[in-house]
């Protein structure tokens, strides 16, 4: 049985027909990242699966559970569902340390003594122990990206979302944050990651799903989708990153 | 400037400084309560209780402190109500306050970004729990500034309950002139008097400000 | 004798005698207020500036002005100046005295707000084209201030218009003195005649400064977008 299955979804935004139809499953300790142009409905997908965005058809299914009903207890299942976003959002009138302690305690009512352990061995492992009491305007950005989903990941999420996490950050900043998810892609955590970061994308995912115009286009290996795209519009997403073409005192005006 | 003459009044003084705070202070804590109320109310879009505020605020932002004393003083015993000088004066102070600290409260919480909330809720908190744990503290770090400000306009606010025959600082100094004819004397302990209440609470203030802007809660 | 109620309000020229007195406050108000806008935009560019001994002056005149209630003010210069220099000043020629310097301090730091909220580079751009600092302030500087002061400004002048009414502390004839002496002339036929009047004060000062401060508003939504 797979993790999280999405039937049917769709999704409505003031008449807009944002999402379309969408359905995909995520296999217990896979990699799915979700590429496509900006305004594809990527970020509002994952704030779906999270009940951040209502739906107005369609099946979220968790472990084989229907999450997405009226009687639904988000924040129960939010414990099970981590999310990362792109600003960080930090809580800034509290530490490092109760940031990550926050969820645990008052949601899971979990022991401080178990809690306050996890929490550490994890800001050790993502490099950030020696900051734990310091307050979020005092990390920079990668830091407080790198806390943030130490945050997350203090839950005991079965399932991370990841939503373009790297967006906001300097470029020298964006590869300490990606290090921290290939380490959790190699302990077999299951991810659902937006990004931009394509080279990134070829490496840490099992499965490409790419999204256009909120309908999902295509669905493939990430090996298969970069070096052999089935779709036009695959293809021609693809060429946008790619500057081979451009070269240095040539006229290029033909092509743009 | 007859000194002697300043240190005999200097009690009469004290006195009617400490009906002034006392005064204001009620009229603060009150003040809050209303503000908080009325904020909460139009955060929380609570349908009917909404109107109700709005136009309360509308009333209390847009008439003098001086004619809602009189109204109140003056007016309602005429149709039955009779309220002492000094229940009227905590009324006025409060419905007056009470609309400026709901403006205090409103700008916190619209400063506590949608984003903070949703990542209250991503980490599996309850409504109330991300109210508590992230909107309250946020909001109140934010309003803070604005709250001083008007717990000192509410001091000041106090300063025309003389009005309605309060033994108020101003009261006391009118009092004086009329009595002593020591114009200069009276006037200069009154603007000691509010020097000494208002001034230390106005650098408190510019410091707290200054440390909560570098904290940069909100956005 | 039957109670009059509301009709106090009409009876003989009390209506007309009511709002001669509520002119009287409008008066003191605006005239206030026109003083307070002229004198307050250059005390507001005074204190932009980079001087720090000129900062400091402007700043302790705001901070004197703003910590001092008004009401003690209007004290000051009813009863002190008098006893000190031997001129007697009427009531309402003083509290327009007042109410312009309380109304120059808080319109000044309206205008410093606006300039200061301005971004650098508007002035450095106008300094780059060649342009002298009076032109810099004339072409650039003001009229973009403008948007951002206007609110601020209407909401000073209610504030000014609601202060208005301290005024009869101090002895002037305005609306709320005409209303106690509606009351006094009219204790026999009309006992409730102060829940009428005194009501009907608050009702005058509602429906002048309720529009105003909408219209402030509706500025500043329009204007952040």
């Amino acid at each position: 049985m797979a993790l999280l299955e999405v039937i049917g979804l769709n999704k409505y935004f003031d008449g807009f027909h944002v999402l379309k139809d969408i359905s995909f499953s995520v296999e217990k300790g896979e990699v799915v990242v979700i590429l496509g142009p900006s305004g594809s409905g990527k970020s509002t997908l994952l704030r779906c699966i999270n009940g951040l965005e209502e739906i107005q058809s369609g099946q979220i299914k968790l472990n084989g559970e229907v999450i997405n009903e009226d009687s639904t207890k988000w924040h129960l299942i939010r414990q099970k569902i981590g999310m990362v976003f792109q600003s960080y959002d930090l809580f800034p009138h509290m530490t490092v340390f109760e940031n990550i302690l926050l969820g645990p305690l008052k949601a899971q009512k979990r022991d401080k003594k178990e809690v306050a352990r996890q929490a550490e061995e994890l800001l050790n492992r993502v490099g950030l122990l020696d900051r734990k009491n310091f307050y979020p305007r005092q990390l920079s950005g990668g830091q407080r990206q790198r806390v943030a989903i130490v945050r997350a990941l203090c839950m005991n999420p079965e399932l991370m979302l990841f939503d373009e996490v790297t967006a906001s950050l300097d470029p020298e900043m964006v590869r300490e944050v990606l290090d921290v998810m290939l380490e959790l892609a190699k302990e077999g955590m299951t991810m659902i990651i937006v990004t931009h970061e394509m080279e990134f994308a070829k490496a840490v995912a099992d499965r490409i799903i790419f999204l256009d115009g909120g309908e999902i286009t295509e669905v493939a290996g990430a090996q298969e989708f970069f070096t052999d795209p089935k779709t036009e519009r695959a293809k021609n997403f693809l060429n946008i990153f790619n500057f081979k073409e451009y070269k240095k005192g040539v006229d290029n005006n033909e092509k743009i | 400037m007859d000194i002697g003459f300043i240190l005999e009044i200097s009690s009469l003084y004290l006195e009617a400084a400490k009906f002034t705070l006392k005064l204001a202070s009620i009229g603060i804590i009150l003040s809050l309560l209303i503000g908080l109320f009325c904020s909460l109310v139009n955060y929380y879009k609570v349908k009917f209780l909404k109107k109700i505020v709005n136009w309360y605020i509308e009333l209390s932002r847009n008439t003098p402190l001086l004619i809602q004393l009189f109204f109140l003083y003056y007016g309602l015993p005429k149709v039955g109500i009779k309220l002492g000088a000094f229940t009227c004066a905590v009324i006025g102070l409060a419905f007056l306050g009470g609309s400026y600290m709901a403006e205090a409260f409103r700008g916190g919480l619209e400063a506590v970004s949608k984003a903070q909330i949703e990542a209250g809720l991503s980490i599996g908190l309850t409504k109330a729990q991300v109210t508590r744990y992230i909107i309250f503290p946020q909001a109140l770090a934010v309003s803070i500034p604005s709250i001083g400000a008007n717990a000192i306009f509410i001091i000041k606010e106090t300063s025309i309950v003389s009005a309605i025959s309060l033994k108020d600082l101003m009261f006391v100094t009118k009092d004086i002139i009329g009595i002593y004819y020591k114009t200069n004397e009276a006037l200069l302990m009154l603007v000691v008097a509010y020097l000494i209440i208002l001034l230390p609470l106005s650098l408190l203030l510019t410091y707290i400000e200054r440390r909560l802007r570098y904290a940069g809660f909100g956005n | 004798m039957q109670d009059l109620g509301i009709r106090v309000l009409i009876e003989g020229n009390n209506l007309y005698r009511l709002m001669g007195g509520l002119l009287i406050t409008i008066r003191i108000a605006i005239i206030s207020a026109i003083i307070s806008i002229l004198f307050g935009i250059p005390f507001g560019i005074v204190m932009t500036s980079k001087n720090k001994l000129v900062r400091f002056v402007c700043r302790t005149y705001l901070e004197a002005v703003r910590i001092i209630p008004v009401m003690v003010w209007l004290f000051i210069f009813y009863f002190g100046v008098p006893k000190l220099t031997g001129i007697h000043i009427a009531g309402d020629v003083v509290s327009v005295i007042v109410f312009s310097i309380w109304g120059t301090a808080e319109m000044g730091d309206l205008v410093r707000g606006a300039v200061t909220s301005l971004p650098k580079h508007q002035k450095e751009s106008g300094k780059a084209i060649g342009l002298t600092n009076l032109q810099i302030y004339s072409y650039i500087i003001i009229p973009q201030s403008i948007r951002r002061l206007l609110p601020g400004t209407i909401n000073l002048v209610t504030r000014m218009i609601k202060t208005t009414s301290l005024v009869v502390l101090i002895g002037v004839v305005e609306v709320l003195k005409v209303g106690q002496q509606v009351i006094e002339s009219f204790v026999l036929q009309s006992p409730s005649a102060s829940f009428w009047v005194y009501g009907f004060i608050f009702f005058l000062y509602f429906i002048i400064c309720y529009p105003i401060s909408l219209f402030a508003r509706k500025l500043e939504l329009r204007w952040k977008e």
